[in-house]
């Protein structure tokens, strides 16, 4: 077994650890902290097969970004686990059958169909300056580009669904009006009044002294 | 007998590899120990003399060895996990806090060729250590079972991903100018005298670059993660001794990272400034570049800590303002402005 195998099967076998335990953990936080350990496993796989672009965008975006939405998301829900786990034997029939047949479908179609191994050969190794980001930069931005700009254009648009879906409702609620606030300066927030400093002639030393000591006391 | 031969040859050249790497981590790590230690230091001195006063100076002459005192406190304190907690994870977050933190440091060149690992895709690599280390921040929030230290988690998790975005397009720019994702490439490609460094085509990306930066690393006055008046110490509340010291650790790694990445990325690494310069030039020759990209990253250090002894915290909405509203924006602009600047071949791109 070489080197490279020893590290494929150690990360393969955590990946479906880390992916059973997604499923299985009791809590909904740690699940989704072991969906974080399954990517990570599956960008150190990536990695082996020298995608170390795709595997370092798979970290930046779904570990660094995607899951910590996610995470944001699941610590602030109140679920209750005793209901999820609910009617777990009267649904594990038809599970299973889903499950056996989603792998079968899988299994036929990795070893049959177009992408079986049979199909593609082993890709060589490339040089250590070969830079797959260049290499991925040039298809993308030239054999499909328009495929490439319709699939931006399709996130744009669910921005937009999403934003106005969420947006929508009473405009009249409080919300600080940022720009107002930063245009704020002395002359409309600070008002000097002007006192005169005299005192009343009726008013002498010693009733001042009585006035103090009865605010005092 | 044959097989058995090679086997043990590879096992010899295996062991021998690993040695130099894990001799390689060493010379890096543990300068950057000593180095966070006398950030410390530095900053309560540099921040104390801003704010007219003296700084620790009783430990040690003027001070010198406060640092270990602190350190040594801290090793000899207890570390309490809370009631009610999820005891694994609370042990874990402090690691995966600094883990990252750490690792980034394995792209950062020294020198022409001085790198741990030169791989081509450093630059996303770095991208990639600096926003996984708010694993750390959310787990050490949710683990602790504490309020306090869940608001400082939710509130770290929202700043890191939308600083995030800005800073992976400051990057962009970069990337463009040099046309590499390669550290030390980015770096030769500003080679020719300060006025090819980036930090001319690409001022405004250098200005976003930092402040999120700064915000990335949790710094005044972003700091909203610990946010002492407002939520006692955010996301690390309940830790104490070592497990609190990681999470130090760990800031100050990341602060002296961002430091060394800007001066990478945006002032030319380890060149001279006085490149091209005539007489100067043949005067400063014998300086090594380590000690040009040194200055360079503790100027920028410096910086971190004259923010922090100058501006108030922010307030958390104007945080997601300025990331989202102003900072994405002024990139999303400048980016196809660089793009045609770069294609027309118009100084410095010629």
């Amino acid at each position: 077994m070489t080197f490279q195998a020893i590290v494929f099967y150690s990360f393969a076998a955590w990946l479906i650890f880390a992916a059973i335990m997604v499923i299985s953990s009791k809590n909904s936080v740690k699940a989704a902290l072991f969906l974080v350990l399954t990517f990570a496993s599956a960008s150190a796989i990536w990695l082996l097969l020298e995608a170390e672009f795709l595997a370092i965008s798979l970290i930046v975006v779904y570990v660094g970004a995607v899951m910590v939405l996610l995470l944001f998301v699941v610590m602030m829900l109140d679920v209750d686990y005793a209901a999820l786990r609910q009617g777990f034997v009267k649904k594990l029939p038809i599970a299973l059958i889903i499950a056996i047949a989603f792998f079968v479908v899988l299994y036929s179609f990795l070893t049959h169909g177009e992408f079986s191994a049979e199909k593609f050969a082993e890709p060589a190794a490339k040089a250590a300056d070969y830079s797959n980001i260049k290499a991925l930069g040039r298809v993308i931005y030239t054999e499909y580009f328009i495929a490439f700009e319709i699939a931006a254009v399709i996130l744009l648009v669910a921005i937009i669904a999403a934003i106005s879906l969420t947006f929508r409702g009473r405009r009249n609620r409080k919300s600080q009006n940022i720009s107002k606030q930063l245009a704020a300066n002395k002359k409309n927030r600070l008002k000097i009044v002007k006192v005169d400093p005299v005192v009343s002639a009726n008013e002498t030393s010693d009733e001042l002294a009585v006035n103090q000591s009865e605010k005092q006391s | 007998m044959n097989g058995s031969e090679i086997a043990t040859i590879d096992w010899w050249a295996w062991i021998e590899t690993s040695f130099w790497i894990v001799f390689k981590i060493v010379l890096i790590l543990l300068p950057l120990i000593l180095a966070v230690a006398y950030t410390t230091y530095a900053e309560r001195k540099i921040i104390g003399y801003m704010q007219l006063r003296l700084g620790p100076n009783r430990v040690g002459p003027k001070g010198w060895l406060q640092p270990i005192a602190d350190t040594v406190k801290l090793i000899m304190k207890e570390i309490v996990v809370p009631k009610g907690s999820s005891k694994t994870l609370f042990v874990i977050a402090p690691v995966l806090f600094i883990g990252p933190s750490f690792a980034a440091w394995a792209v950062v060149p020294f020198d022409a060729g001085m790198v741990l690992a030169d791989v081509n895709a450093g630059l996303l690599y770095v991208l990639a250590m600096t926003s996984i280390g708010v694993y750390g921040v959310i787990i050490a929030g949710w683990a602790s079972n504490s309020k306090y230290a869940f608001l400082g988690a939710m509130r770290s998790a929202a700043q890191i991903v939308s600083y995030e975005l800005a800073m992976g397009f400051a990057l962009v720019g970069v990337l463009m100018c040099a046309q590499s994702m390669n550290l030390g490439e980015i770096v030769e490609a500003q080679s020719g005298g300060v006025l090819n460094w980036f930090f001319i085509p690409l001022f405004p990306l250098l200005i976003v670059y930092w402040i999120s930066g700064v915000a990335e690393t949790n710094r005044a006055p972003f700091d909203m993660a610990e946010g002492e008046s407002e939520i006692v110490a955010g996301f690390h509340v309940e830790y104490g001794g070592m497990a609190f010291s990681l999470f130090f650790l760990a800031e100050y790694a990341n602060m002296i990272l961002i430091s060394f990445l800007t001066a990478l990325m945006f002032c030319g690494g380890w060149l001279s400034p006085f490149q091209g310069m005539g007489v100067l030039e043949d005067i400063t020759a014998w300086v090594p570049g380590t000690i040009w990209l040194l200055v360079k990253a503790s100027f920028f250090l410096f910086c971190l800590l004259w923010i922090r002894a100058t501006f108030p915290r922010f307030r958390y909405d104007q945080i997601m303002r300025l990331g989202w509203k102003i900072f994405i924006p002024v990139t999303l602009v400048w980016l196809p402005l660089l793009a045609v600047w770069i294609k027309a071949g118009v100084w410095p791109f010629n």
